[in-house]
């Protein structure tokens, strides 16, 4: 970590790192495996759990492989010669962490046959590329049941991004979640148009608490907004990583995003010869997504929240089953059926209870 | 709800939003007076933040950390003012490699702090005026920094207007070989400007960390040493202008996002382009005088000076 570090501090540019190093012991026997990731591992958000999955393969597996990761690799042309220098310096398996990296990714892919790639959030496949990605909504379906019970103002504050499916999916299932328990919440939607701004994201949520939100949940990528909530005296939820620590007495919970298991068990698949090209598609069963404990709740509500937990990973819940109405009261999905994959993954619209219009 | 409920609270985080950009530009404006340009303030923003914000949690002094930040931002200035002033390097390159740099070296410092929360700067408290309504919270109840970005973009002002040493920064940057045939001390003026800009960037830098977003995070100011380094130029190097610009830009940037939250139907995106919009809109159209903008402008921006030996 601290030699990609230090490269950047003299070069102004996160590369190469371990990868010169790694050029000097080609014949060596650990196996090596590359990370590419979109932002800095410092984020305390997206990157940084890649990052604590890239440390799990190297506690898991010893000596037996070498890791390496560039940071902050931005989406489009410089991906493609970051994964193209990673793959051409002996990496047998290489993880792609952002939904950008995905033609990139195959169009290295098919330069070097014998080299395995993992595209994280992208749809595009070949024989030796492979995608994943986390139900990260199991989770939001969860915080939304535990808001729809601590909110007394019934407004739940959503701090979101830009109006992309995993997104909206991410509302939708808050709101459902909520309702479930509590007829009568809403969910009004701040977009900041940014994945990472601390003080944008911040700002959006002091609007929703001046409107009256008592509830604050975020899909951006700074711990900002529940701070904000922690100092406004309200409740919210921590993002992608446990964020307890910068709101001990405000974070619900967090939705946590573990790679962990993934990417042990893929590098694994690499080394014995077993690896094969598939689409991934995880939630809480498979521990892809996590829960960081339920706190600053009456035990009651811990309760549910857990029972849902268990539904959910039990298989016998899906977040999306009907009846599911859209903001124009129309029914989307019938009373006892589920919404498909195919329709989770392209979602477009709002069901009823969401504020305002999904910008287009 | 009324509007003053929600009027108040709003205003509260225009201030906010707008003080680190009030103070990076104020800074700016005083380099840029001098005839350097400097475009490395979002660098010297993060390592002021980086380092405020170890200071403070090291020694648990957020004075320490606030005069901490502002002399790491000098520090940087400096590194900036030799290259361009003594070893002669170009301006405009080495800035935006101190921005690199200073991204870097931030997120060198600040591995160890991830993760962590600070307590906000505490606000000032006056029995009886703090409580009053509305007014009250607005103009006696921020942090120190918020006075502190008032007192230096008016001390600036004054400064650049009515003190011969003002004047004489004012000439450096307009005409540097008249200043140097005056016996005015070119270079050692250019350096003290730019570790001002340098000081007060550390403490933009230093008010995001502290005090708008108590936490430290790789890349946290997340571009407002651009918009800052913008408004000194759209606001024509005027400082009036720049504390209106400053806070037009942080107050549409909040106004729009309560426009969101009332269901106010205005595609996102666009809102989200509104406040760059608006600003430079606002700027140009009451700067379009060509004259005055001559007038303005620092004749020497960005020039090498070599001093006749």
């Amino acid at each position: 970590m601290n030699t990609a570090r230090f490269k950047r501090l003299a070069m102004g540019a996160a590369l190469v790192g371990g990868m010169l190093l790694g050029a000097a012991m080609a014949q060596a026997e650990p196996m090596k495996v590359g990370f590419v990731y979109v932002g800095p591992v410092g984020d305390h958000g997206w990157s940084y759990q890649h990052d604590q999955g890239r440390q799990a393969i190297e506690k898991a597996l010893g000596d037996k492989v070498q890791t390496t990761f560039v940071e902050s690799v931005p989406e489009g042309a410089d991906a493609e010669r970051v994964i193209t220098k990673l793959a051409k310096s002996g990496h047998k398996l290489i993880f792609t962490t952002s939904f950008g990296y995905m033609n990139p990714t195959i169009k290295v892919a098919k330069r070097f046959p014998k080299v395995k790639f993992e595209h994280a959030t992208g749809y595009k496949r070949s024989k030796n590329v492979s995608t994943y990605v986390a139900r990260f909504y199991e989770g939001r379906y969860i915080a939304g049941v535990i808001a729809g019970r601590m909110t007394k103002s019934n407004i739940i504050g959503y701090v979101a991004s830009f109006p992309i499916p995993e997104v909206v999916r991410g509302i939708n299932a808050t709101l459902l979640g909520a309702r479930s328990v509590n007829p009568n919440v809403t969910i009004k939607v701040v977009w900041v148009s940014s994945w990472y701004d601390p003080g944008k994201e911040g700002d959006a949520a002091k609007a929703l608490i001046d409107q009256g939100a008592d509830i604050i949940t975020q899909h951006t990528d700074s711990p900002a907004p529940l701070q904000v909530a922690a100092n406004r005296g309200v409740k919210g939820f921590g993002q992608a990583s446990d964020m307890i620590k910068f709101a001990p007495k405000a974070q619900l919970t967090a939705i946590v995003d573990d790679w962990r298991n993934y990417y042990i068990s893929r590098t694994k698949a690499v080394m014995d010869g077993t690896w094969k090209s598939s689409a991934t598609w995880d939630g809480i069963k498979q521990g892809m997504v996590g829960m960081a404990p339920y706190t600053n709740m009456p035990a009651e509500v811990a309760k549910q929240a857990r029972e849902t937990e268990e539904r959910i990973s039990s298989g016998k819940f899906h977040p999306f089953t009907g009846p599911i109405k859209d903001q124009s009261g129309k029914v989307v999905v019938k009373s006892g059926e589920v919404l498909d994959d195919g329709k989770l993954a392209v979602m477009n619209w709002y069901v009823e209870g969401v504020e305002g219009k999904l910008p287009k | 709800m009324n509007g003053f409920d929600i009027l108040a609270p709003a205003i509260l985080t225009v201030i906010t939003a707008s003080t680190p950009l009030l103070f990076a530009a104020t800074g700016e404006l005083v380099t840029e007076k001098s005839g350097v340009l400097n475009l490395g303030l979002e660098g010297m923003m993060l390592v002021g933040a980086v380092i405020a914000f170890a200071t403070a949690s090291v020694t648990g002094s957020a004075s320490l950390a606030i005069v901490a930040a502002a002399a790491a931002g000098a520090g940087m200035a400096l590194l900036f003012a030799f290259l361009t002033l003594t070893l002669m390097a170009n301006q405009v390159a080495t800035g935006l490699a101190l921005t690199i740099f200073g991204v870097g070296l931030s997120a060198l410092i600040g591995a160890d702090f991830v993760g962590y929360a600070l307590k906000p700067l505490p606000q000032l408290d006056i029995p009886g005026l703090s409580q009053a309504p509305i007014i009250g919270p607005i103009v006696f109840g921020q942090d120190f920094l918020v006075y502190l970005s008032f007192a230096a973009l008016i001390g600036v002002s004054w400064f650049l207007k009515r003190l011969r040493g003002g004047l004489i920064l004012k000439a450096v940057g307009e005409s540097h070989d008249s200043a140097h045939a005056l016996g005015y001390s070119v270079i050692r003026i250019r350096y003290l400007a730019t570790l001002f800009g340098g000081a007060m960037s550390g403490l933009a830098g230093a008010y995001l960390s502290l005090s708008y977003t108590p936490l430290w995070t790789e890349g946290m100011t997340a571009g407002r040493g651009w918009i800052a380094l913008a408004l000194v130029v759209f606001a024509t190097w005027r400082p009036g202008r720049v504390l209106l610009g400053a806070y037009m830009f942080g107050g549409i940037t909040i106004l729009q996002l309560h426009a969101q939250g009332m269901g106010i139907e205005i595609s996102s995106q666009f809102m989200a382009m509104l406040p760059y919009l608006a600003t430079i809109l606002v700027l140009v159209l009451i700067s379009r005088d060509k004259t005055k903008i001559r007038l303005n402008a620092p004749a020497c921006i960005g020039r090498m000076f070599r001093p006749a030996k």
